[in-house]
């Protein structure tokens, strides 16, 4: 009785479904279309916004991208031509010095809280370690300002690497964290079954099976300061010729660009626009040889 | 730590210079282990309960038993694997050639160099083959090249793989095929001069011809090395080995002889399990 009772009602639970279904049948096609329509577009924009930008950058700055651009210092306002080599330069003496600051405590921060940290520490520092990765970037400038630049009482290439260097460490602490802690704990244990102390293990067998991990990790991380204006202005400073002493303001390119750009002649802006390409050009590079050492090492390892 | 190096040095010289015949009377005298009433933890579960053993020197001893019995965890007793797993327990006492390897003085570097271990999973280091078995020379101090060059060769042609690599030394270990890879692991172990070598299911991940070629190389390093093979495959256990023990839930239910093992089982539970009534 009770089960004849359950059908019944369950038979007429079908029909309202069935009914619902069929009136808003319209309705959600008509969404479905829509949603799927805005979601391409949201798509479409990202391509439309970063080819709008090349394409910008190539039409406005690639007259002025010429063999003179790599290989001469800037000309005084008025005179044509010049370059722009002392900030090419200086900016590859600034991501030398960087990654002289940042990998080897990035590194070193990320395997400690991958093989050694206790747990309730590590949680710790992942999150002072994603606090600083939210830090605005000028706020590094400030810091390298105190602690560098105030003591050296003077503006220099060393200060700005070491802002360039800080901002480094969180992004490259999280990424070898992630990428050492993959490594599968049975080459650890064969390690130590061999009779191999663990720091060796570490240093010998767990960091090269992640070092194209870390490895692309750090080039990710340079290529992200590579770019940046704020964190030199009152470090690097900037110099419209050649420097080179570690001690003494120094050009960089995106310091070199917003300079440029900001000023008041149509000559410069042209450069500008020039430095621009360059500096992404420069990113590209980085990025590109990163994955090419990437795969080059895979290739060894599967032996092809 | 300087002592260690010194230590395990002289032998590995004294071996590669005097030739096979001297290693093989040396490790004649080593290699002994014995179990007395140990019982192990992982935090509350107890996971080995009363094992008393004793393995002789230049044996091959199999460890049977369903999964989860307990006998991955004893075999990682021997050379203090377990360490790693924290909120472990070890009570009773392991001795290793007589000495007790749970005492506060014990080296644990230089237990692992006398005690070596093959795992299930093959684990080439990310290097090239040649390092592989070099690494953990090195790691003592070895820096002559003509001596590494000699104990490379040895171990592989002891590992039977000299003759597919000896070409290709200075490949990356992970092109080898998963075969390989095991009796790669095999020579990288036995080119540190242990005593006894630790087997955990080594054949578990590989083909019947590949299986069959690490049986027949087991056969032959027994002449030097104490071996304790923990195998899923009983077929396997009744082939190679000279002893078999069959644990379940943590306890010893039957060691002897492995002939008399599979054909006269003394306890009742040891013949259902090898009769496949279960597990």
């Amino acid at each position: 009785m009770v089960c004849h009772q359950g059908a019944g009602t369950g038979d007429q639970m079908k029909g309202i479904i069935h009914t619902a279904f069929e009136r808003t049948r319209l309705r959600r096609a008509i969404w479905d279309r829509v949603m799927a329509f805005i979601l391409t577009l949201c798509a479409l924009l990202i391509l439309f916004i970063l080819l709008n930008i090349l394409t910008h950058l190539f039409v406005q700055g690639f007259s002025s991208l010429n063999w003179d651009f790599f290989t001469q210092l800037p000309k005084p306002v008025g005179e044509k031509g010049g370059g722009m080599v002392n900030a090419i330069a200086g900016t590859f003496t600034l991501l030398g010095l960087a990654v002289c600051v940042g990998v080897p405590i990035g590194l070193g921060a990320g395997v400690y809280l991958s093989e050694y940290a206790d747990q309730h520490f590590a949680q710790v520092v992942r999150f002072v370690a994603d606090v600083m990765n939210g830090i605005p970037s000028i706020v590094y400038g400030i810091f390298a300002y105190i602690v560098c630049v105030l003591p050296m009482k003077s503006f220099s290439a060393l200060s700005g690497g070491f802002a360039l260097g800080i901002m480094m460490v969180p992004m490259i602490t999280r990424t070898s964290e992630q990428f050492v802690r993959m490594v599968p704990s049975q080459l650890r244990e064969a390690g130590l079954a061999l009779g191999v102390p663990k720091w060796r293990v570490t240093v010998d067998i767990v960091i090269p099976s992640a070092l194209a991990g870390i490895t692309t990790g750090i080039m990710v991380a340079l290529a992200r300061v590579a770019g940046e204006t704020a964190p030199l202005l009152f470090t690097a400073f900037g110099n419209h010729y050649w420097q080179r002493s570690l001690t003494q303001p120094i050009a960089a390119l995106p310091l070199q660009v917003f300079t440029y750009a900001i000023a008041p002649f149509n000559d410069w802006h042209r450069q500008a626009w020039a430095g621009a390409i360059v500096l992404i050009l420069m990113v590209l590079m980085i990025n590109g040889w990163a994955q090419f050492y990437v795969m080059s090492r895979n290739r060894w390892s599967s032996g092809k | 730590m300087n002592n260690v190096i010194e230590e395990s040095k002289t032998p590995l010289k004294a071996r590669v210079l005097t030739g096979p015949q001297a290693g093989v009377s040396m490790s004649a005298l080593h290699g002994s282990i014995k179990v007395k009433d140990l019982n192990f933890y992982y935090g509350e579960h107890q996971a080995l309960k009363n094992v008393s053993m004793t393995i002789e020197p230049n044996q091959i001893v199999a460890m049977i038993g369903p999964s989860g019995c307990g006998k991955s965890t004893l075999i990682r007793i021997f050379n203090r694997m377990n360490d790693l797993i924290p909120s472990t327990r070890v009570e009773g006492e392991v001795l290793v050639d007589g000495v007790d390897i749970y005492d506060n003085n014990t080296d644990v570097v230089s237990l692992r160099r006398k005690v070596g271990m093959v795992f299930q999973k093959s684990t080439p280091f990310p290097k090239s083959i040649y390092e592989n078995i070099a690494y953990g020379l090195k790691i003592v101090g070895v820096k002559d090249h003509r001596i590494l060059n000699e104990i490379v060769e040895k171990s592989l042609k002891r590992a039977a793989l000299w003759n597919e690599v000896k070409d290709h030394l200075n490949k990356s270990a992970m092109s080898l095929s998963g075969g390989q890879q095991q009796r790669l692991c095999i020579a990288r172990a036995i080119a540190v001069d242990p005593e006894i070598i630790l087997m955990d299911e080594p054949c578990s991940a590989l083909d019947p011809i590949a299986t069959s070629l690490i049986e027949l190389l087991m056969g032959t390093l027994k002449e030097e090395y104490t071996i304790v093979i923990v195998t899923h495959n009983m077929q396997q256990a009744g082939r190679v080995s000279d002893k078999t023990a069959f644990l379940m839930h943590g306890q010893i239910i039957e060691f002897s002889k492995t002939k008399d093992f599979f054909t006269n089982p003394s306890s009742k539970i040891t013949e259902d399990y090898i009769t496949g009534r279960f597990g």
